[in-house]
């Protein structure tokens, strides 16, 4: 058995110094108390129509299925401490993104320096040579990104945070986080006079602030859009919530066209000018005329209008060049490479499969690794080594043998856990933590981020679509 | 299927997005106007298809309503003394309201109370059915959320989950008449937090628009069909020697067309007399004092559409002005005198016409 974390518990009869308060109060707390209360909140997000669609499912009846997200009670509690360095890490890490990002479409210095491998670049499907000397404003490419963290248990019982993975494209989940909350604080106001938790509710401001600040410069007062791809989009909850919020239009592909080298919104007076597109679609299907000619959910010449820098995309076309799990490897060289900085944040050690004696060392330890598909996403095609079967790695050996560029192995962590009110009660499950990075005219962020949480006992996969949760996060004030 | 504009659903209304060049007829200036009273200039145009989205909120919601509000009286009706021909008339009757007798048919074959109602209850097939019409507002609702306030996308949403709930538990059979009474109050209180919570802002206006267009053709069909159940020609020659055996019947038939628009109590207070039938055919198109009428519809909708009217809009407004002066300054002896279907008949491709000139104007337009 390998040594664990909690966040909570020490050993099963102490318990972590930022945790003793909530304790306190959580071993006052009938359990049917308790049972009740995660009703009432089921009852409130299904009312609310806090939902998310499960792709390809249906009902019966042919509709699709709508889902709630699991939310746990129990919050998932931060020191200060702890989150003013992550907090730093976070602002120099998604600094040097992007950073990169704009290198690599413009003199390409890293390459230069044989930091990055140029066909690690130049081969990943993810490069957009639409973007090679586009100057976008302020030079942020990756305006919201979600950086997946974890904390790992280390052989003397303390924990360590690592990145699991940078989302530079269209990071989703935060509408949880700031749902989460509001539940939270409906339903137990009293933990909320007793603890500092610091605040998360302004992240709809910080967002607009930041997106105004990204409007093509000639612009006083810019028009801001969400572009979704529409309500059977699994985020779409989050889109309309997110545009709500801000008080900006929702709108869908059709609604947009392009005239004269800028882009409008079709309204019920006539068209109207859109200058910054919050834009929750890949850059596959955002413009057919430049990118996959069969989209019906973008805006064809949209690409155009935006290389002549009359409307502005957050994120910018061609940011999934620096997600992909085949450049994660190098961020920390990238963060003393632009900065001349150490880095603060950890990376979790990565075996790049596609040399060779990486790959020899996975193919001979595939049943203590996680290998991951380099363009996966959302916990498919990936094998969890310690948990599969001698069939499922035989298999999974077969594709990583045909195509060994396409994968990446790490350790597999012993994720924390976090104590998680279950069917059988209180038990502890693995969680993960996703911060939102805002990069505008200075980089942003609200304390915490969303905990997701992995449901079934021993599971590592947090993802939605696979039976994760989700908990209210609370960075305490100092 | 019967496709007419009515009956345009939320799956069948595929549209291609309108091309640019629509838009370049458009003026490009005045995006402001200020407030009579209050002076804050006020951003007013909002996005088509959000406008399309408000627009068939409201209509599906109405329909709803006026479907429970059939489907209670014919239900009503039944549970008194009549022969089996007359129930059967009644249910034929509600199909061919809503243009459904074909589709029954083919898919139910006979005529009977109980699967009527399933038809028109819960059928996930049939357009018109309350769970269909519950279910495209709720959806309608879900694509324009942000745009809603949050009491308004709340009731939309837990009308819908209500419902679902209801039917799976047997609701509308165990109670019908509280099942539809219920439906009938959602849809109270659905145009009630509207008009409660929302700003008085284009949004709204499209709301109202859909509301009472959608109302107007209800009410409308309601007369036609009920004042054709009864085969004896009221309003022709057949009606001078309209013996006194039928009067007791036309009491009952009458007083259930008002009902079904909750008209009865309306109609002593109006016209403090016996119920008559030229009576309650004016009460329901041209008094402006009745809610349900065709010409407080025709009020409603006139008043709305031209808070948002916009440079492509002038046929279609001057149509819904010509509608509404025609119900203000008729007389029930000149209608009666045309004949009340063909009058009927005209009112509703009117009705038709100008739904489709306001999505052609406003919103996504409709495929023809």
């Amino acid at each position: 058995m390998r040594p664990g974390f909690d966040e909570m518990q020490v050993t099963n009869d102490t318990v972590r110094e930022h945790y003793r308060s909530y304790q306190r109060w959580l071993s006052l707390q009938p359990q049917d108390v308790m049972r009740s209360r995660r009703e009432e909140a089921e009852m409130i997000f299904r009312r609310v129509g806090i939902t998310f669609a499960v792709y390809g499912a249906k009902d019966e009846d042919g509709s699709g299925t709508e889902r709630l997200i699991p939310f746990d009670l129990i919050p998932r509690v931060i020191p200060a401490d702890e989150w003013g360095e992550m907090e730093r890490g976070l602002h120099q890490r998604v600094t040097a993104l992007n950073r990169f990002i704009h290198d690599v479409y413009h003199e390409q210095e890293i390459i230069r320096a044989d930091i990055v491998p140029a066909d690690q670049i130049f081969k990943n499907a993810q490069f957009r040579p639409e973007m090679m000397g586009v100057d976008v404003p302020g030079g942020v490419y990756s305006h919201i990104a979600g950086i997946d963290i974890v904390r790992a248990a280390n052989p003397d019982g303390s924990g360590t945070y690592y990145v699991l993975e940078d989302n530079l494209r269209v990071p989703s989940g935060v509408s949880y986080m700031l749902e989460n909350r509001k539940m939270m604080m409906r339903l137990f106001p009293d933990l909320f006079s007793e603890n500092r938790v610091a605040p998360v509710a302004h992240y709809p401001d910080l967002l607009l602030e930041t997106l105004r600040a990204v409007a093509p410069a000639s612009v006083n007062d810019p028009t801001v859009v969400l572009l979704t791809p529409g309500m059977y989009n699994s985020a779409y909850f989050e889109h309309a919530f997110l545009a709500q919020q801000m008080g900006i239009e929702l709108v869908e592909g059709k609604d947009l066209f392009v005239r004269d080298n800028f882009v409008y919104m079709r309204t019920t007076q006539g068209p109207k000018r859109v200058d910054v597109v919050y834009r929750r679609l890949d850059d596959d299907f955002l413009d057919p005329l430049a990118f996959r000619a069969d989209s019906t959910l973008g805006c064809a010449g949209l690409l155009s209008v935006y290389r002549a820098g009359n409307v502005t995309l957050a994120n910018a076309i061609g940011t999934g060049v620096a997600d992909d799990k085949s450049i994660y490897p190098y961020v920390p060289k990238m963060i003393e490479f632009y900065l001349g900085e150490r880095p603060i944040l950890k990376n979790v050690p990565t075996y790049l499969c596609r040399e060779a004696s990486d790959l020899q060392y996975v193919l001979e330890h595939l049943g203590e690794l996680v290998v991951k598909e380099v363009h996966g996403a959302g916990g498919y095609g990936m094998l969890v080594g310690p948990a599969s079967t001698k069939d499922e790695i035989a298999d999974f050996r077969k594709a990583l043998e045909a195509n060994p560029s396409g994968y990446i192995a790490q350790p597999t962590l012993s994720l924390s856990t976090c104590p998680t009110f279950v069917d059988s009660g209180i038990a502890p499950r693995h969680i993960d933590l996703r911060p939102f990075v805002l990069s505008g005219k200075t980089v942003q962020m609200v304390p915490g981020g969303l905990t997701r949480v992995a449901l079934k006992e021993g599971s590592l996969v947090v993802n939605s679509s696979q039976g994760g949760g989700t908990k209210d996060t609370w960075v305490l004030e100092a | 299927m019967e496709t007419t504009a009515h009956l345009a659903t939320w799956a069948q209304r595929s549209r291609p997005a309108p091309p640019a060049v629509e838009f370049e007829r458009s003026r490009a200036g005045t995006l402001h106007y200020t407030h009579p009273t209050f002076g804050h200039p006020t951003e007013t145009r909002m996005l088509s298809r959000t406008a399309d989205h408000l627009y068939w909120m409201a209509r599906y919601m109405e329909r709803a309503e006026n479907t429970a509000r059939m489907l209670d009286v014919n239900y009503q009706t039944s549970l008194m003394p009549q022969s089996a021909d007359a129930a059967e008339k009644g249910w034929k009757g509600l199909l061919s309201i809503s243009e459904l007798t074909g589709d029954y048919v083919k898919r139910y074959g006979g005529v009977n109370a109980r699967a009527v109602m399933d038809y028109m209850v819960s059928d996930a097939n049939n357009p018109s059915s309350i769970r269909c019409c519950l279910m495209a507002a709720r959806e309608n609702a879900r694509a324009v959320r942000g745009t809603l306030t949050t009491e308004v996308w709340e009731t939309q949403n837990q009308t819908w989950l209500e419902f679902q709930r209801m039917v799976a538990t047997g609701a509308f059979q165990r109670d019908p008449g509280a099942a539809f009474e219920w439906v009938k109050f959602r849809s109270h209180l659905s145009r009630g937090v509207t008009v409660g919570t929302m700003l008085q802002d284009e949004a709204f206006h499209f709301l109202r628009i859909g509301s009472f267009l959608e109302r107007a053709d209800n009410t409308a069909r309601l007369l036609d069909v009920k004042f054709h159940a009864v085969e004896s020609e009221f309003f022709g020659p057949a009606a001078a020697n309209g013996n006194g055996r039928e009067i007791e019947f036309d009491f009952y038939h009458w007083s259930a067309i008002l009902r079904s628009v909750s008209g009865f109590e309306v109609y002593r207070k109006a016209y403090r007399n016996v119920i008559q039938p030229e009576k309650v055919a004016e009460l329901l198109i041209l008094r402006p004092d009745m809610p349900r009428s065709l010409a407080a519809c025709m009020n409603e909708v006139v008043t709305n559409l031209s808070m948002v009217a916009n440079e492509q809009s002038s046929e279609t407004l001057r149509r819904a002005g010509r509608l509404r002066a025609d119900l203000q300054y008729g007389r029930i002896d000149e209608i009666l005198a045309t004949g009340l279907h063909a009058y009927l008949t005209q009112f509703l491709e009117r009705v038709g016409t100008l739904g489709l000139g306001i999505s052609r104007d406003f919103l996504v337009p409709v495929e023809a």
